[in-house]
C-alpha cells in the first residue's frame, strides 16, 4: 500500500477528447502514456516519479481495460531490460524511474538496448532529483543519453509541453530506432496546470499477441559482429533520423524577435526561471513573450548544429543556460561555433554558477551579468545604476536558526534499532559501520550518527567487504528491505557468504520500500491482489546460505535487540551474522490502522490506544532520552518553575505510542519519569467494575497520606 | 546598432501573486497547498503550484511554492520556485521556519506578507542538547518585524490543536483574516468544504485563526502551561501553623533572596517535612550572615535556589512518592483527556540497580555493602532489570505507595548521607571564597546545576560536576576565574560526552601550569 492512494485521481485517466485535465505533472505524463496507445509500462520507484508508479499500481483496472501491461519492476536495470519488449516488436513501452541513480543501476541494460536499437517506441521517463531537496548525489542524467546515444528530452516545464514531449517521444524513438529519455525535473513532476485531454488509445500490438507470434533477429543481439554494425548504424543512420525528426517536427522551440543581437540558448526546463528573470528584468511580458531571442532545447541531445547555427545567424552573442556539471551542451555548441568558423561570442558557466541548482536569484545574476556585458542598453536604467536608496538591514539569523535535516518519523521501528546499536557502542566502542539507501540512512544524522557511508542501493554490506576479514571489533553493516531486493541478495548478501564475511548485517524489514513512498515488495506483509507479497527475508538469506540468522518480530523490543546485537558480534560462528529486524512502517501502519480503529471504537468493541507521557516533576530536564531517540514527538518543555534551569521532556500529541521511550529508558537505566497511559476504549463490565474499585482505594489511600503532610498547590 | 530596445516592465507582472509556504514534514502542508490553489481557481485566476516533496515529509524543512493572476486570453509563464526579493506572502508553520524564509531573503519591507506560526517545532540539535539548547523565538520575532512590510504572527498550532486538526488549517484561516489574497472568506471556506475530510474540524480552526487576526489576537509565548502563580499551603493545623513560622523566617530575609527561598522552602518540606525546611532555612542563614548586600545578594539568591535543588536530590523514595499523588493523576488524566465511559491504564518505567536500593538502607550498612564490590554485584543481579508497574491497579500502586512511604526514614539512610556530605563540602568550598573572590563562590553555587538525572547520567553529572571544580580550584586567585569557571559550567552543558569541557580544562591548565620542557 503506498504512502498516497491515486484512486480519486486515477479516475481522470478516463477523461476523453477535448475535455480538460487539471492535475499535476506526473499525473499528465501517466494521462500522455495512454493517449499515445502505450502497450506495457513498468518502473522503479524513487523521489521524484514515485507517484508515477503509485498512479499506474492504483489504475491497474483501467490498464487492463487498455490491454496496457504494468509490472513494477525489482530494479531500474530490470525495467529498462523490460523495454526488450520494443526490441523486435512494434509496441510502445515506457518505464520511469529516479534520474542520476536510477540510469546508474540501469546502465547495463540502457547500453544493450541503445546499441541494437528499438522499433516500437521506448520511453524512459527519468524523474531528475537535482537542487533543493534532492536526496541524492548532484550528478546529470545527461552523461548516460550521450554514453549510450540515447536521446534526451527535457521539455518545458508545464503540462501541455510535458504531454506533448511523451508524444513525440514515441515518434522520435520509433522514426530513429533509439529509446528516448523523458527528463522531468523535481518541481516540473510536482507542477500544477492544466491540458485538453484526448482518448485513450489501445496499443495496436498488444504484448499478448506479440507472445502469440514470436520474434527474433540476432541483428539486434549486442554481439560481435552485430554490435560493430549496431555501432555505424547509430551514428550513420539512428543519429541523422533523429535530427531530422527533431528539425522538422520543430521539437526545439524558438521565441522572442527574429532579429536580436543577442539570445540565450537554454534548456527546455530551464525556461520558466528565464523568463521569470527577463520579466524582472523588465524584458518579457506576464505570457512570457521576450524581447530577447530564445531558443529552447527542448531536446538537449542530441543537439542539432544546422538548427543552432540558424539560431545563431547575425547574432554577436549566446548565452548558454543550462543547470548542473559538467556543461555537456555548451560544450557542444561551442564546438559546433568553433568548427563553423563562428566570432559569435559563446557565454555559459562563465557568467552562471558552474555547480548548484539555478534558483530565481542565481539566474536572475547571471542573465542581468551577461547582458551587462553584451547588450547593457536593454537593461532598465535603475539596473544599470542602482540608486543608492537605504537598504533596511535585516538582522543576521545565521546563528539563531538550527538546521533541520530530515529523520526518523514519529514512531518508526528503526528509532528501537538504532537506540540499541548507540547503546552496544556505548559499551564496546565505536564500530566500522555501513548504510544504504533508505530511510534507515537517517541514523547517519544526530543523535544517532551510526554509518558513515552510502555507496548504492543493496550495497551497504557490500561496501563492509573489505573489513570482512575481522578483527578486533566486527564490521557492521545495515541494508533496508527495499535495498535486499532491488540488489542487496546477491551482490551484499552472497557476497558474504561466498567471501566468508565476519561481519554483522542487519536488515531493517519495515514491511515496505518506505523511503519511496510505502510501496509493497516481496517481503510485504499486506495481501496484495496484482502482487505476490510474504516472501520473508530470513527465508531468503537462509536460502542463499546464511547460517546465523536471527528474526526479531517487534523492533521495539531494545533489550532484546541489544541482546542480540551482542551475541551476533561475540559468537565464534564463522560467516555472516545476519539479523533481520522487522517491524511494519509506523506510517504505513497508522493510515492503514487508524480508520479500523476509529471503526472499532464507533461499533462499541474494545480498542486500547496507547500514548506515552513525561513525569515532569520527576524529569530533571538532562535530555539524555531524547539523545537516545530524536522522535519528533518528544520535545522539550519549559517549566514556569524558578528553580529549575534546564527544560524538561515532554510528548506532544502526535505520539502513536510506539513503546520506543519506555523501552530506552529501561535498557539505558536511564530514568523513570517515562510513562504509558492506555486509554481503553469501550471496557467490559468486569474490567470498568475492577477499575473503579482500584481507583477508589488507590484514591482513599492518597487522601490518607495527604492529610499528613504539607501539600502546595 | 541593436535591434532590441528596452521596454517598460509588463504592468500586468504586478498582478502575479507569489506565495510561498515553509513546512515542516507532515504540517499538512500540500493540503494548505491545494487549498489555495483551488480557492484561486474557483475566483478566476489562473494558478501554479510545485512542491519539492522528497525526504522533506520525514519531518525536515519544505517549500511550497504558489503563483497565481487573473486569468486572461493566455496562460502565463510562471515561475517554479520562489525567488529572493520577489515573494508576497510567505506562510512560516513554524517559528524557526519563518527564520529559514528571512534569512534566504523570501520576505522584504517592500512587499511580503508574512504570516507565521510562533509555537515551535524543536530540531533535534535543540533537543539533544544536556542543557537549554533551544533557539531564540524572540530574535526571529525582532528580525520578522523589520522585514517583514507586514507580520501575522501567533501561535497557529494551538488552534489547530484546539479545534482537533492540523496547522494547516489555521494557517488557511490566518491567510483569509489577512485579507492579502483578493477573494472572499466564501471562497476558502468553500475550497475546504470540498476536500471533503476532516471538514468540520479543519472549518473550526479556520474560523478560529480568521478570528484570531482580525480581533488582533495579542501574541502570547508558545508551549508555556503556566505554574500555580500564588502557591498555597494545605495541611492539618498542627503543620500548617509550624509552617508559617518557617514563612515569617523567608518574610524577614532581604527582598532578592525572599522570593527564591519561599520556592525553596516550599519544595523542601513538600521532599520531605517541615524540620527539612528548617535545616534549610538554617543554611540559608548562614551564606546570608557572610553575603554581601552591596553585590544584591546575588550570594544568597543562587544559594537559595541550588541548596533547595541539592536536598531534594532524585531517589526512589521521591520518584514513588512522586508517582503515587493524587495530583500526579489528575496531571495524567488532563495529559491524556479520556472520554467518557473509557478507562485509563498507566504503566511506569522502573529500572532500579543496586546503587539505588543500597542507597535506602541504614547509613552503615549501605556504605558498608557499597565498599565490598562483590555484594554490590549480587545485589544488582538480583534487582537490576527493567520493571513494569501498572500503578492504576492496586498491588501495584501499593508497592510504590509503600516504597513512597520510606520518605519517614530517609533521614537514617545511606543515600542521604552521601548527599549531606556532598553538598556541605559544596558549600564550605564557596563560602571559603565568599572573602576573596565573591563572583567566584556565587559561581561554585551555581555549578550544582551540572547535577542531575538517574543512574549513568547522574555519575555523569557528578564527574563534569567534579571536573568543574578542579578547574575552579585552579584558576582561584586569578582575576577572571568567576568567567572561567562560568564558561566551564556551560561547556559542560554543551554535549553529552563532554567534549566541549575537556577542551575547556585543557585551556585553564594550559596557562596556569608551567610549560612542559620543550
Amino acid at each position: 500500500m503506498a504512502e498516497r492512494s491515486f484512486a480519486k485521481e486515477v479516475q481522470k485517466l478516463k477523461l476523453g477528447e477535448g475535455e480538460t485535465f487539471t492535475s499535476e505533472g506526473i499525473l499528465a505524463i501517466t494521462k500522455a502514456l495512454l493517449e499515445n496507445g502505450v502497450g506495457y509500462v513498468g518502473g522503479y520507484q524513487g523521489a521524484p516519479i514515485s507517484h508515477l508508479m503509485d498512479v499506474l499500481s492504483d489504475a491497474e483496472e483501467i490498464l487492463d481495460e487498455l490491454g496496457v501491461r504494468f509490472e513494477a519492476n525489482a530494479s531500474e536495470a530490470a525495467a529498462t531490460a523490460m523495454l526488450a519488449a520494443s526490441v523486435h516488436y512494434p509496441i510502445r513501452g515506457a518505464v520511469t524511474f529516479k534520474g542520476a541513480v536510477g540510469v546508474n543501476v540501469a546502465s547495463d541494460a540502457l547500453a544493450n538496448l541503445a546499441s541494437g536499437g528499438v522499433t516500437g517506441g521506448a520511453l524512459i521517463i527519468v524523474g531528475e532529483d537535482y537542487g533543493e531537496g534532492s536526496s541524492i548525489m548532484q550528478e546529470r542524467s545527461h552523461a548516460f543519453a550521450m554514453k549510450s546515444q540515447v536521446w534526451l528530452l527535457d521539455p518545458r516545464p508545464n503540462l501541455p509541453s510535458i504531454v506533448k514531449a511523451v508524444e513525440q517521444g514515441f515518434e522520435l524513438s520509433e522514426a530513429s530506432n533509439t529509446p528516448v529519455m523523458l527528463m522531468v525535473r523535481i518541481r516540473s513532476c510536482h507542477v500544477t496546470g492544466s491540458f485538453v485531454a484526448r482518448d485513450n488509445r489501445p496499443p495496436e500490438l498488444s504484448v499478448r499477441e506479440a507472445l502469440s507470434n514470436p520474434q527474433s533477429n540476432y541483428a539486434r543481439v549486442v554481439l560481435p559482429p552485430m554490435s560493430f554494425v549496431q555501432e555505424q548504424d547509430k551514428i550513420n543512420n539512428r543519429w541523422p533520423a533523429a535530427q531530422k525528426y527533431i528539425t522538422e517536427n520543430r521539437l526545439n522551440e524558438i521565441f522572442g524577435p527574429a532579429d536580436g543581437e543577442i539570445g540565450i540558448v537554454l534548456q527546455g526546463g530551464m525556461y520558466n526561471s528565464v523568463i521569470r528573470a527577463l520579466q524582472r528584468l523588465g524584458l518579457a511580458d506576464i505570457y512570457g513573450k521576450s524581447e530577447v531571442p530564445l531558443y529552447v532545447l527542448n531536446v538537449t541531445y542530441p543537439i542539432v548544429p544546422e538548427e543552432f547555427a540558424d539560431f545563431c545567424e547575425g547574432k554577436s552573442s549566446i548565452l548558454v543556460v543550462e543547470e548542473g556539471q559538467p556543461e555537456f551542451i555548451e560544450q557542444a555548441l561551442g564546438a559546433a561555433l568553433y568548427k563553423a568558423g563562428s566570432d559569435i561570442s559563446l557565454h555559459g558557466k562563465d557568467m552562471l554558477p558552474m555547480a548548484g541548482e539555478y534558483t530565481g536569484q542565481v539566474m536572475l545574476d547571471g542573465i542581468e551579468a551577461f547582458l551587462r556585458a553584451e547588450a547593457p542598453e536593454l537593461l532598465p536604467a535603475q539596473r544599470r545604476a542602482p540608486n543608492s536608496e537605504e537598504k533596511i538591514e535585516i538582522p543576521d539569523l545565521s546563528k539563531t536558526v538550527p538546521i533541520r535535516p530530515p529523520g526518523f518519523c514519529t514512531g518508526c521501528p528503526e528509532r528501537p534499532i538504532f537506540a540499541a546499536l548507540k547503546m552496544t557502542e556505548q559499551e564496546h566502542g565505536k564500530h566500522q559501520i555501513t548504510g544504504d539507501i533508505g530511510c534507515h540512512l537517517f541514523a547517519s544524522l544526530p543523535p544517532f550518527e551510526i554509518g558513515g557511508s552510502t555507496m548504492g542501493y543493496g550495497l551497504g554490506p557490500a561496501s563492509n567487504a573489505a573489513f570482512d576479514g575481522g578483527g578486533e571489533r566486527r564490521p557492521i553493516s545495515i541494508i533496508g528491505d527495499g535495498g535486499f531486493w532491488h540488489n542487496g541478495l546477491s551482490s551484499s548478501i552472497g557476497n558474504a557468504v561466498y567471501n566468508k564475511s565476519d561481519g554483522v548485517i542487519v536488515v531493517v524489514d519495515n514491511y515496505y520500500s518506505a523511503a519511496t513512498g510505502g510501496q509493497d515488495i516481496l517481503s510485504s506483509r499486506a495481501d496484495n491482489e496484482t502482487k505476490s507479497t510474504g516472501h520473508l527475508i530470513a527465508e531468503a538469506v537462509k536460502g542463499v546460505g546464511v547460517k546465523w540468522v536471527r528474526q526479531i518480530d517487534r523492533t521495539y523490543d531494545v533489550p532484546k535487540m541489544r541482546k542480540i546485537l551482542d551475541e551476533a558480534l561475540s559468537t565464534d560462528h564463522v560467516g555472516p551474522k545476519v539479523i533481520v529486524a522487522s517491524s511494519e512502517c509506523m506510517l504505513n501502519r497508522q493510515r492503514r490502522e487508524r480508520p479500523l480503529t476509529a471503526k472499532a471504537i464507533q461499533d462499541g468493541r474494545r480498542v486500547e490506544k496507547p500514548r506515552f507521557g513525561v513525569d515532569e516533576d520527576v524529569c530533571t530536564g538532562d535530555h539524555a532520552c531524547i539523545r537516545l531517540s530524536g522522535c519528533p514527538s518528544l520535545s522539550l518543555k519549559k517549566l514556569d518553575d524558578p528553580l529549575r534551569d534546564d527544560p524538561v521532556a515532554s510528548i506532544d500529541e502526535s505520539c502513536v505510542g510506539c513503546g520506543n521511550c519506555g523501552e530506552v529508558a529501561d535498557a539505558a537505566v536511564l530514568c523513570p519519569s517515562f510513562y504509558r497511559a492506555d486509554i481503553v476504549h469501550n471496557p467490559g463490565r468486569l474490567e470498568q467494575m475492577m477499575s473503579d474499585l482500584s481507583q477508589a482505594i488507590i484514591g482513599w489511600l492518597q487522601a490518607r497520606r495527604s492529610q499528613k503532610r504539607l501539600e502546595f498547590s | 546598432m541593436n535591434k532590441l530596445h528596452k521596454k517598460q516592465a509588463d504592468p500586468r507582472l504586478v498582478s502575479i501573486i507569489k506565495l510561498a509556504i515553509m513546512a515542516v514534514g507532515g504540517q499538512g502542508g500540500s493540503v494548505l497547498t491545494n487549498w489555495i490553489e483551488d480557492c484561486a481557481r474557483a475566483n478566476g485566476y489562473a494558478v501554479q503550484a510545485t512542491s519539492v516533496a522528497g525526504v522533506a515529509q520525514r519531518t525536515g524543512a519544505t517549500i511550497y511554492y504558489i503563483e497565481m493572476a487573473p486569468a486572461g486570453e493566455m496562460e502565463p509563464v510562471f515561475s517554479l520556485m520562489p525567488a529572493a526579493g520577489d515573494v508576497d506572502i510567505l506562510i512560516a508553520a513554524e517559528m524557526m521556519e519563518a527564520g529559514r524564509a528571512i534569512m534566504r531573503g523570501f520576505v522584504t519591507p517592500d512587499r511580503t506578507t508574512l504570516i507565521a506560526s510562533s509555537h515551535r517545532a524543536l530540531a533535534v540539535s535543540e533537543k539533544t542538547v544536556p542543557g537549554d539548547g533551544m533557539a531564540n523565538s524572540d530574535e526571529v520575532a525582532a528580525a520578522a518585524e523589520i522585514a517583514a512590510q507586514r507580520l501575522v504572527l501567533f501561535d497557529m498550532n494551538k488552534i489547530a490543536v484546539e479545534n482537533g486538526t492540523v496547522i494547516s488549517a489555521s494557517l488557511f484561516g490566518a491567510l483569509a483574516g489577512s485579507g492579502t489574497l483578493p477573494f472572499s472568506r466564501d471562497s476558502f471556506e468553500a475550497a475546504i468544504k470540498a476536500s471533503g475530510r476532516g471538514v468540520e474540524k479543519s472549518l473550526a480552526a479556520f474560523s478560529a485563526a480568521v478570528d484570531a487576526v482580525e480581533n488582533g489576537q495579542p501574541e502570547e509565548p508558545a508551549g508555556q502551561d503556566g505554574l500555580e502563580p500564588g502557591t498555597k499551603a494545605s495541611g492539618s493545623e498542627r503543620l500548617l501553623s509550624a509552617y508559617r513560622t518557617l514563612e515569617s523566617r523567608v518574610a524577614n530575609m532581604p527582598e532578592p533572596v525572599a522570593d527564591m527561598a519561599l520556592r525553596g522552602l516550599q519544595s523542601v518540606v513538600d521532599f520531605q517535612d517541615i524540620r527539612y525546611g528548617k535545616e534549610y532555612l538554617d543554611r540559608l542563614d548562614k551564606v546570608l550572615e557572610r553575603d554581601d548586600p552591596a553585590k544584591d545578594h546575588a550570594l544568597a539568591c543562587e544559594a537559595a535556589k541550588y541548596i533547595a535543588r541539592a536536598m531534594t536530590y532524585d531517589d526512589v523514595i521521591r520518584v514513588a512518592d512522586l508517582k503515587t499523588r493524587s495530583s500526579r493523576f489528575e496531571r495524567v488524566r488532563r495529559y491524556m483527556d479520556p472520554q467518557e465511559g473509557t478507562r485509563m491504564k498507566i504503566t511506569e518505567f522502573m529500572h532500579p540497580r543496586a546503587e539505588e536500593m543500597v542507597g535506602m538502607l541504614p547509613a552503615r550498612l549501605g556504605r558498608y555493602l557499597n565498599g565490598r564490590p562483590g555484594a554490590m554485584k549480587m545485589i544488582d543481579r538480583l534487582v537490576n532489570r527493567g520493571r513494569r508497574l501498572r500503578s492504576d491497579r492496586l498491588w501495584p500502586f501499593l508497592q510504590l505507595y509503600v516504597l513512597g512511604g520510606i520518605r519517614r526514614w530517609r533521614r537514617a539512610t545511606f543515600r542521604h548521607a552521601i548527599e549531606r556530605n556532598h553538598l556541605q563540602n559544596w558549600l564550605d568550598t564557596a563560602l571559603g571564597y565568599v572573602s576573596g573572590d565573591y563572583d567566584l563562590a556565587v559561581e561554585i553555587i551555581r555549578n550544582r546545576r551540572l547535577i542531575k538525572g538517574y543512574s549513568d547520567t547522574h555519575a555523569r553529572g557528578l564527574s563534569k560536576f567534579d571536573k568543574v571544580m578542579e578547574g575552579a580550584s585552579i584558576v582561584a586567585g586569578r582575576p577572571d576565574a568567576a568567567d572561567w569557571v562560568r564558561r566551564l559550567r556551560e561547556a559542560a552543558l554543551q554535549d553529552e560526552k563532554g567534549e566541549a569541557l575537556d577542551g575547556a580544562l585543557q585551556t585553564i591548565r594550559s596557562f596556569t601550569e608551567p610549560q612542559a620542557a620543550a
